[in-house]
């Protein structure tokens, strides 16, 4: 009998233990970006931009050509690149801070000239790497290390919907909103992360996949509590869809 | 036949590069340097290039980021206050040695300041600007025709060092008209392939490139670092440049670079004129500086002016040089303003006593 893989590593990922604390869904999403660039076959012509945050060392995990971008700036990174070399194909992976705070302007402008990009936006409603505080994406009355009291909108505002907001340019090729949370969301999710890749390979602009994620150690949750407030809490408020879909 | 033109400064900057092969260009809007982008989008589609207008200064430079790490050569200039807010993305470029290079067509400061002529950010340019411990290969050109052949050889010198190279200059050489011929300039330097480092020859290489500049590790931060300085070592070494004129004789040594030292070579010539023995040392690389004319005075030399379009920038490495043997003194205009010949005269007198 010949020897039948039925479950492997992707290609494209290396193999090592990620840093990413138990429970946190980063490994899940990882992995789907590498499914998505081997069945695409195009490992060696993909170039990554990483952000600042948790997934700042992507670039131990994914096996290609990688940028690592200051905070906020892996828009305009993967701009560059791209404008440079059309044949490359050139994601980003962000994280909420990076892309909804500090570089709202990169992004909404990449969005807006239909940058043919791929952006994952990883939404976990805190700033994880640093250690638990608000982010613009945080929850109305979410407790964080800055928002001790729960986050107050009169004080801080209200949680950004970064796919639906960026949903209303002309420009981008697709936009969606999936999660990792469970099983059933994954595979939604990899079909998204796919057509985003495809949308960018047939040239048909801009492409985003905002991913709802846990940040257990953050959010001062185990991993199974976490998984169940995400569905409860995040997707209530950031419903998951297709916004934008190429013509 | 003289393949000379006439042409606004800006202009000639930007041609130079298009002419030392750069084809990718990503700008921002701000006076006074507006017709290097102007003149790049119209310019780059004609030789298959890419002009594109950032969102800021802050994506700009990053664009450049990207751009750089394909191994093709890049441009972007601005002017001072969006060189200030370019400093964190040229930080992250110098460490993870990427080529550039980076016009700052220097105008007043601080602050928004104003929009006519300065050279008051010798210090961001020499000294830092953006955080931790990099340099920037800076050259300061003297005329038209010096800023497009120091232009062309920044190309070859980004890409050597891979390193980004600065061009200050300022309002005055920006705006004005010049004849200038495009004369290939080439260094002869032996520029590895960029397919040993840049991005989309994964296949060829055989591995992958990281382009970062994150250690985590100290110790590996720590030797990156001396990595750094090593190739700063080098460029001191192999990269002062400089002019210098009467000074074999001089009992006043005048120090001026850029526009500055344009307006003190003619007082040279007046007080010459009038038998007052003054001589020039204009500084061409601001960093690397020059420290060695400076420190090897003739005995003649009794006295150093350094003249700036600053409150006293460049003064500091003169001083470092010349290392208390004689007295160094300054004059200074700023804020848009620039000395005259007569003030820069008045000044050298005043300094002779």
């Amino acid at each position: 009998m010949p020897e039948v893989k039925i479950f492997e590593r992707p290609k494209c990922m290396t193999d090592v233990s990620t840093h990413y604390c138990p429970g946190c869904t980063h490994g899940i999403v990882h992995r789907l970006v590498a499914e998505a660039i081997d069945e695409f076959g195009i490992q060696e012509k993909t170039v990554g931009v990483a952000p600042v945050g948790c997934a700042v060392l992507m670039y131990n995990y994914i096996n290609t050509d990688m940028y690592e971008a200051a905070h906020g700036r892996a828009p305009a990174v993967a701009t560059g690149c791209k404008r440079v070399r059309p044949d490359l194909t050139v994601f980003t992976y962000q994280g909420d801070g990076d892309l909804a705070s500090i570089g709202v302007a990169e992004i909404v402008h990449a969005a807006n000239r239909g940058e043919n990009i791929t952006v994952i936006f990883i939404n976990n409603a805190i700033y994880g790497m640093t250690g638990g505080q608000m982010a613009p994406t945080t929850l109305l009355k979410q407790k964080t290390t800055t928002c001790p009291y729960g986050r107050d909108p009169k004080v801080n505002g209200y949680p950004i919907r970064i796919a639906e907001m960026l949903a209303t340019l002309e420009a981008p090729g697709y936009i969606a909103r999936v999660t990792v949370a469970r099983p059933k969301y994954v595979i939604k999710a990899k079909e998204a992360i796919k057509k985003a890749f495809q949308t960018q390979i047939e040239e048909k602009g801009f492409s985003l996949v905002e991913v709802l994620s846990t940040c257990p150690t953050n959010w001062g949750m185990r991993p199974a509590e976490a998984l169940k407030w995400l569905e409860e809490n995040m997707i209530p408020y950031y419903p998951l869809g297709e916004f934008k879909l190429p013509d | 036949m003289s393949n000379r033109v006439l042409m606004k400064g800006n202009e000639a900057f930007a041609e130079a590069a298009v002419q030392a092969g750069c084809k990718y260009f990503f700008g921002y809007p701000i006076t006074p340097q507006n017709e290097i982008p102007e003149y790049m989008s119209k310019r780059l589609p004609e030789v298959g290039g890419v002009y594109l207008q950032a969102e800021s200064e802050v994506a700009g430079i990053n664009m450049i980021f990207g751009a750089a790490g394909t191994g093709f050569r890049t441009l972007i200039s601005s002017s001072s206050p969006g060189i200030s807010l370019m400093s964190e993305g040229i930080s992250y470029i110098a460490a993870a040695e990427l080529p550039c290079v980076i016009i700052n067509v220097m105008r007043g400061g601080p602050g928004l300041g104003g929009i006519l002529p300065a050279q008051s950010d010798y210090f961001q340019a020499t000294k830092g600007g953006g955080h931790g411990d990099y340099r920037l290969l800076v050259l300061a050109p003297g005329s038209l025709q010096e800023a497009t052949e120091f232009i062309m050889m920044a190309f070859d010198l980004t890409e050597f060092y891979r390193n980004p190279v600065m061009i200050l200059t300022d309002g005055f050489m920006g705006q004005m008209m010049e004849a200038v011929e495009f004369k290939k300039v080439k260094l002869g330097y032996d520029i590895p392939d960029v397919k040993e480092w840049a991005v989309g020859y994964m296949a060829e290489r055989g591995k992958r490139t990281l382009l970062k500049s994150l250690s985590l590790d100290p110790e590996v931060l720590e030797q990156h670092n001396q990595k750094l300085q090593k190739k700063y070592r080098l460029m001191e070494e192999k990269e002062v440049r400089f002019e210098s004129a009467n000074v074999d004789d001089a009992e006043i040594v005048i120090a001026a670079y850029g526009t500055t030292a344009r307006i003190a070579k003619s007082a040279v010539k007046k007080l010459r004129d009038q038998g007052i023995k003054a001589g020039i040392i204009r500084p061409q690389s601001l960093y690397p500086f020059p420290y060695k004319p400076f420190s090897e005075l003739p005995e003649s030399v009794k006295h150093v002016l350094v003249v700036e379009m600053s409150c006293g920038q460049m003064v500091e490495d003169v001083e470092l040089g010349v290392s208390r043997k004689v007295p160094v003194s300054f004059y200074g205009r700023c804020g848009g303003m620039a000395p005259s010949v007569e003030e820069i005269e008045q000044a050298a007198k005043k300094a002779l006593g």
